[in-house]
């Protein structure tokens, strides 16, 4: 008998164009569920310094993808994810954020948004600090198999130029894909990320 | 023998012949919308194998009840089905408190989305989404109407098989997983693109529904089963977690 079997994970299938009646009913024009998940992951209580994410994700012919779905996963202004497995020393979960979300893009302007705090340092293989990132998943028509990707923050250079991740990229011209761009509006802190899905400028993309 | 599954512990490599490629030119959508790169893989750290935590409470008492979530004035039409099965990691072992999320569209193979313009009608009584947690065997389940096959742009007379979409949350965020169900028996699934893309009929096979007489209601509904398999936790013999500080 072969105990080394293993059973093989269900096979991915796409999302398809009308992935919101199910992960955002709102979208779909519809209004079903009490609660529903959405693009925003603070409340009043929760600590950090709030940020807008934004921006548009873009196919190999440039256009905007209308019908995206994306999720972000993240740790708190601590560095420390809403999860048991995280063991950090000295670093404490915030009951009021869980670190996850969910956007869709606009059907007419293709842009997506999450209302988020910008996340802290955590502790990567063999105890290497990794630059604050924001985990990105992303689903839509034509899409297989979920996007992997990370958000890093343009002003955490220095973090950005000792991240163990950023530094697997042999391509240094492509490691610039990850990185988000801050600017200020209206008095917020708003990091502009677009992902271009195919050709000239592509996302790095993960297999996690 | 493996060891049993610690959290922190790194999952196994995802095996990529167990899915369809990203560039897939029956599936015409898939043609600009597929990465030219190759994918970089990463040894997993803290954020991939951790993942967001749902409770109970954030779900409502109709939410895996097809039938009745969105009634207005009565019934939808359609044939009465429970749909339910287990999620389980690699190693067999279940997959607790996962979030799993469906939708589909009506008898008529209509989608209540705003997008949807095709000629089948809409059921003013049916919705089509629905979500729930699987308990401590990992099992899960919900009740439906069962969906009917609709024709999309593609080929200019290509029609889905009667599907529901799925998207599961697990432990780990690696384990994210979206994927569509199908029903035993429906010939429409030897000649779906967004299927025949899918790289061996074994794991074809895998996203069948087996209809299931042993859960049928008597005179109220008849039943499927449909497990998942999310990825597993791996045996690491020699470095007991991926990040610095121990437990």
């Amino acid at each position: 008998m072969n105990t080394t079997k293993l059973l093989r994970e269900t096979a991915s299938q796409t999302a398809g164009p009308y992935v919101h009646i199910g992960l955002a009913p709102n979208q779909a024009g519809f209004d079903i569920f009490e609660k529903n998940f959405g693009n925003v992951l603070v409340t009043p209580e929760t600590k950090g310094e709030r940020i807008r994410i934004e921006g548009t994700v873009y196919d190999g012919s440039g256009t905007p993808v209308r019908d995206v779905l994306i999720e972000c996963w993240q740790a708190n202004a601590d560095g420390a994810y809403n999860h048991p497995a995280d063991r950090q020393a000295g670093k404490s979960v915030d009951p009021s954020f869980r670190g996850w979300g969910r956007a869709c893009s606009d059907f007419d302007t293709g842009i997506y948004s999450f209302e988020t705090i910008k996340p802290g340092v955590v502790e990567g293989r063999k105890g290497r600090p990794m630059a604050p990132h924001i985990a990105l998943w992303i689903v839509a028509r034509g899409i297989n198999l979920g996007l992997h990707t990370r958000l890093y923050f343009s002003d955490e250079a220095e973090a950005n130029a000792r991240d163990p991740v950023l530094n697997l990229i042999e391509w240094e011209v492509r490691r610039k894909t990850l990185i988000a761009q801050r600017e200020t509006r209206d008095g917020q802190v708003v990091y502009r990320f677009d992902i271009r899905l195919q050709g000239d400028g592509e996302t790095v993309f993960f297999d996690i | 023998m493996t060891h049993a599954a610690a959290p922190g512990d790194e999952f196994m490599m995802r095996d990529t012949t167990s899915h369809p490629p990203a560039y897939s030119p029956p599936y015409k959508t898939s043609i600009l919308r597929s990465p030219r790169n190759a994918l970089i893989s990463l040894q997993q750290s803290l954020t991939e194998v951790t993942a967001p935590v749902f409770r109970p409470e954030e779900l409502g008492p109709l939410d895996n009840d097809l039938i009745m979530n969105a009634s207005k004035d009565g019934l939808p039409i359609g044939e009465r089905v429970i749909v339910h099965g287990y999620v389980r990691d690699q190693y067999g072992r279940p997959v607790k408190n996962a979030l799993v999320e469906v939708w589909q569209a009506n008898a008529s193979g209509r989608y209540r989305h705003k997008k949807d313009q095709y000629i089948g009608a809409l059921d003013p009584n049916f919705g089509g989404c629905g979500r729930m947690l699987t308990d401590a065997n990992g099992y899960y389940a919900y009740r439906t109407i069962r969906p009917g096959p609709y024709p999309w742009r593609n080929r200019v007379n290509d029609w889905r098989p009667a599907h529901i979409h799925y998207a599961i949350s697990g432990d780990g965020w690696v384990q994210r997983l979206i994927t569509q169900m199908y029903f035993e028996g429906d010939p429409l699934i030897w000649s779906c693109p967004i299927l025949g893309i899918v790289p061996s009929e074994e794991q074809i096979r895998g996203l069948i529904a087996m209809q299931d007489t042993s859960a049928f209601v008597p005179l109220d509904s008849r039943a499927y089963r449909f497990d998942i398999i999310l990825r597993g936790h791996r045996a690491t013999l020699f470095e007991n977690f991926v990040q610095g500080a121990k437990a």
